[in-house]
């Protein structure tokens, strides 16, 4: 086994965060290194080659298709414009001649003699990429993209709904253990990234998108609301692109968990401060969290970098992240080597755990996660 | 092999299987007449970052391997020891591959259940993910159409269409949309993407035409030549070649590790396809192969309408136990999965751990109720993957039929399924949920409840997935590959006995006595009833088999008609000869409430599935 524990996710006061902002196409790059930029800047932009729409022009001018030619006026890459004739049959009497039209602005890609068929590519479409982060251009890769560094303190979440946004952070509950619900959200909260504490209500989102707040940041989420809110259930654990209104990070996960002592702190000691939220998830092979990065005054040093994952050990804080001790914070007091049967039945590698009352536990390795130990910094 | 002049030289094997998260190698020696497996080892597979380099993973499997043998296999600079002498090295050295997301295809055909149905056919027993179906009557516009290939980066598209002969213009219109989308492969843009075109030969010089300057097309013969025949190896061998010349070489140190092996790489499903159909064929038996795991359930399934051998396979994409475990719950519904549950649970709260479960893939059950919980949703997901699997394995579609006034009263349509569970020999279990449950009972319950076979059918699991090794091996040394997958790789379950009919109220389903090594049972099985009896396995690690009767009552059907005895013999294994009396159809929802629950724990009782405690 490489390794039975669950890395815990990632929560830092100073991170040197980089981010690979590339066009899915070859374009131009419009930055250069050392350029600083604002989350809403654009860093590269290219042109996606335009929507194609075939056209049976044989078969509307009732034509063989190998004497398309013959009718054509348009040639192979010829510019069109929606609505002006590709192909005109004449007749000896005038009242008997027809005519094919364009249905797009664009080129004709290609004519088929075997076919009919005249295929129209529609124009350009431009596509461009923002820097998301407010940082500075550390990398150009030419015609590709940049990459866009910055020194933040980042808490990563474990599931989130909707894209890349920023916004001014607001703490708006009194702790991590108090559930955000509606009566906390407030007209001035908008443009802002709300920070919660153990839930947040379906609700407190229906405000939040109502008032035009940007993100919301929450220890836990209701699989039922999650479900009423966008109108389907998320089968595999791939989002990003729905469109809400506002972006959701969760830190810990389904059902009401208060947000890790750590991450509340750190959103706190930042608040009012501009963050930068992205909802987007994937749980599969090459795993995507969603994350708030928070850009901070400094240069990285080495110790901002991110390192190596240590390994569990005594002493080590945990979180317990499956039933029956769910969302349960601890310490490790011995990890013993040998298969150890669970109530299950199930042999597993097991660790003892001594929860913050006092109780001891014995729990699978695989059903913990490690909390990464820190001072916040003041 | 060029090694060798007759494969029966062929005395030490080693074989890898590099999958998506580890590499598990098996060493198989010839010993004392027989084939059997003699260690295995497995390491964290390594295409990934930071290390890039598939055979350092395998290496690392093969050094563990050699350390629990005593059997030096690697050189000082790493390369294998071939062949075999004394205590080193192995006279062959074959390898599997799902890593890096595996062969994922887009295939296209004219229309959509007929010669696009055949392609998708041909791609999935390759071993390929079908991402997509594009056919002329998909009901998407033709934009739309090309629009989804420009999106869906396809190792390689398999475009069909068309009986040779017949009319070119259809095919020759999906290869124009293709060419408009200039799709690009995967794994970078430094190659071009391979098309296998497979369709009518009439189109052969149009299709050239069309695609040959934008993609690298290979031609080979059609696969569905007429209408009332498929023919699906040449594409399928295309299939593989294309995916070692590009895919694999692509995937970083696969260069290596195909110089390493002594026959081609093949894609991990394809190679589990190929070791059901050979055990399949070799017995003359029908056979269902099932392999669970947290993001697909793959299905593969021998049939034999005619006498000939039907094989077909099915990958259920989203049906999964870890990262697609909250779409299993999505797809069957929640009465569904809480049906075998014998105890209540509040549904906000399970919603909350499907989804923790879907976020954090790879946590286990600590408690029983956790562990019963996430085997009725495996039931389910097998239920729902065997679902589509019926639903494809079809007779062809679109082939016309003489019918006799017979007919009239029997209406079998084109397009009927193949599966027929009476008279479907052995069902195969495979994936982390079946091959590692505490119990073996629960393995054969969830197989029993998910499939509800008929008649009289062997059960087993696949022990540590050795499958897929042993499917390349029947390319290379087919004695090997059977002997081993028999008395090795499989755990023999036992039989289950599932007598068809239902009944209003309790009362007799069948007579039955079996002739077990410790004296002759017989007795009578009730509706509703289920009834365990041990029956082992032998020392060879083969099941015993031993003689049995059954009669079932005259509304009840075992194979030979409603109410006519069998006699047959039935296979013993780890759990025994299950009786199953709950008649088929089996359907819990005609039970109250009290009823359902006082069932499943008379059932969960007598076949020893879970602790009598936790049930209380």
């Amino acid at each position: 086994m490489a390794h039975a524990y669950t890395p815990g996710l990632k929560v830092k006061d100073r991170l040197l965060v980089a981010k690979h902002r590339i066009l899915p196409l070859k374009g131009d790059v419009i930055v250069k290194v050392g350029d600083k930029v604002e989350p809403n800047d654009v860093v590269a932009r290219t042109h996606l080659p335009g929507n194609v729409e075939p056209l049976n022009v044989a078969n509307r001018l009732g034509v063989p298709a190998e004497d398309l030619e013959m009718v054509m006026i348009k040639k192979k890459g010829d510019e069109i414009k929606a609505g002006e004739p590709l192909a005109i049959k004449k007749s000896f009497i005038k009242m008997f001649s027809s005519q094919c039209n364009a249905t797009l602005d664009g080129t004709i890609e290609s004519i088929s003699t075997i076919t009919g068929q005249v295929l129209q590519r529609g124009m350009p479409i431009p596509v461009e990429v923002k820097a998301y982060l407010r940082g500075e251009i550390t990398e150009v890769i030419p015609n590709e993209g940049v990459v866009v560094s910055t020194l933040a303190t980042f808490v990563q979440g474990i599931f989130g709904i909707g894209g890349e946004t920023s916004g001014n952070l607001k703490v708006v509950v009194p702790d991590n253990s108090t559930t955000l619900t509606e009566e906390f959200i407030k007209d001035e909260h908008k443009d802002m990234i709300v920070v919660g504490g153990s839930l947040v209500t379906a609700g407190a989102i229906n405000k939040a998108i109502k008032v035009g707040v940007r993100g919301i940041v929450v220890g836990g989420f209701d699989d039922k609301d999650l479900r009423d809110i966008l109108g389907y259930d998320i089968g595999v654990a791939i989002t990003g692109s729905e469109d809400i209104g506002c972006t959701l990070v969760v830190t810990e996960g389904f059902g009401n968990i208060a947000m890790a002592h750590q991450s509340f702190g750190l959103l706190k000691k930042h608040e009012d401060k501009m963050a930068c939220i992205n909802g987007a998830t994937q749980i599969r092979a090459g795993v995507i969290r969603p994350e708030v990065v928070i850009p901070i005054e400094g240069t990285a040093e080495k110790d901002d970098v991110d390192g190596e994952i240590k390994g569990l050990t005594v002493g080590t804080e945990i979180r317990v992240i499956r039933h029956p001790y769910f969302g349960v914070l601890g310490k490790v007091t011995e990890l013993p080597s040998p298969l150890t049967k669970l109530e299950s039945e199930s042999m597993a590698r097991v660790l003892e755990v001594e929860f913050q009352d006092g109780k001891r536990a014995l729990v699978p390795r695989a059903n913990v996660e490690m909390i990464e130990e820190y001072d916040i910094l003041s | 092999m060029a090694k060798f002049d007759k494969i029966e030289d062929i005395k030490i094997i080693l074989a890898t299987d590099c999958g998506s998260t580890t590499t598990k190698a098996i060493l198989i020696v010839f010993e004392n007449g027989e084939y059997r497996l003699k260690v295995r080892g497995e390491a964290p597979t390594t295409v990934e970052a930071p290390f890039e380099d598939v055979t350092m993973g395998v290496l690392n499997a093969v050094q563990e391997v050699e350390e629990l043998s005593g059997r030096k296999l690697l050189n000082d600079d790493n390369s294998i020891i071939s062949p075999a002498n004394g205590d080193t090295g192995t006279d062959v050295y074959i390898s599997t591959s799902s890593a890096g997301g595996g062969l994922q295809m887009m295939v296209a055909g004219v229309v959509r259940s007929m010669t696009a149905e055949s392609a998708e056919r041909a791609a999935l027993g390759a071993g390929a993910i079908v991402m997509d179906v594009i056919a002329s009557n998909d009901k998407r516009l033709p934009h739309q159409q090309i629009e989804r290939i420009r999106h869906l980066r396809p190792d390689m598209i398999l475009l069909s269409g068309g009986i040779d002969g017949g009319t070119t213009t259809h095919v020759v219109e999906l290869a124009e949309l293709i060419a408009a989308a200039d799709p690009k492969p995967r794994l970078g843009s430094s190659y071009q993407l391979p098309v296998i075109y497979a369709g009518n030969k009439d189109a052969t010089p149009s299709i050239n035409e069309t695609l040959a300057s934008k993609v690298d097309l290979k031609s080979v013969d059609n696969l569905r030549p007429v209408l009332e025949r498929e023919n699906l190896g040449p594409a399928r061998e295309e299939i593989h070649e294309l995916f070692m010349e590009h895919v694999m070489a692509q995937a970083p140190g696969y260069k290596k590790l195909m110089a390493m092996t002594d026959a081609p790489i093949m894609p991990t499903p394809g190679a589990v396809g190929l070791i059901i159909q050979t055990i399949a064929d070799q017995y003359g038996i029908e056979a269902v192969g099932v392999d669970i795991g947290g993001a697909t359930t793959d299905v593969f399934s021998v049939f034999r309408p005619e006498k000939e051998g039907v094989f077909n396979r099915t990958v259920s994409a989203n049906l999964g136990m870890s990262y697609s475990i909250s779409n299993v719950f999505a797809e069957a519904t929640l009465p569904m999965v809480m049906r075998w549950v014998p105890f209540k649970m509040e549904e906000r709260d399970l919603r909350n751990r499907v989804k923790n479960k879907m976020i954090r893939p790879t946590t286990i059950p600590q408690s029983m109720e956790e562990l019963i919980f996430e085997q009725a949703i495996a039931k389910e997901a097998l239920r729902l993957a065997f679902i589509q699997h019926k639903n494809f394995a079809t007779v062809l579609k679109g082939v016309q039929q003489q019918r006799t006034i017979a007919d009239a009263f029997a209406q079998s349509g084109s397009g009927q399924t193949i599966v027929n569970m009476m008279s479907l020999d052995m069902l195969i279990g495979s994936g982390g949920v079946l091959s590692h449950a505490p119990r073996r009972q629960q393995s054969a319950m969830m197989i029993i409840d998910a499939f509800m076979p008929e008649g009289v059918t062997r059960l087993a699991v696949d022990s540590i997935f050795m499958m897929p090794q042993l499917g390349v091996l029947t390319e290379v040394q087919p004695k090997a590959a059977t002997e081993v997958f028999e008395k090795d790789c499989l755990i023999h379950l036992g039989s289950c006995v599932a007598p068809v009919g239902t009944a209003k109220k309790a009362g007799p389903v069948m007579k039955y006595t079996i002739d077990l090594p410790s004296g002759q049972v017989s007795g009578t099985l009730d509706y509703l009833e289920m009834k365990k009896f041990d029956l082992g396995i032998q020392e060879n690690g083969l099941p015993i088999k031993v003689k049995a009767v059954f009669e079932p009552e005259r509304n009840y059907d075992l194979g030979a008609g409603k109410g006519n005895k069998v006699e047959t013999e039935v296979y013993g294994g780890v759990v025994g000869v299950v009786l199953d009396g709950r008649g088929r159809p089996f359907d819990l929802s005609s039970l109250s409430e009290d009823e359902r629950v006082a069932n499943l724990r008379k059932w969960m009782t007598e076949l020893d599935i879970y602790p009598k405690e936790s049930l209380e």
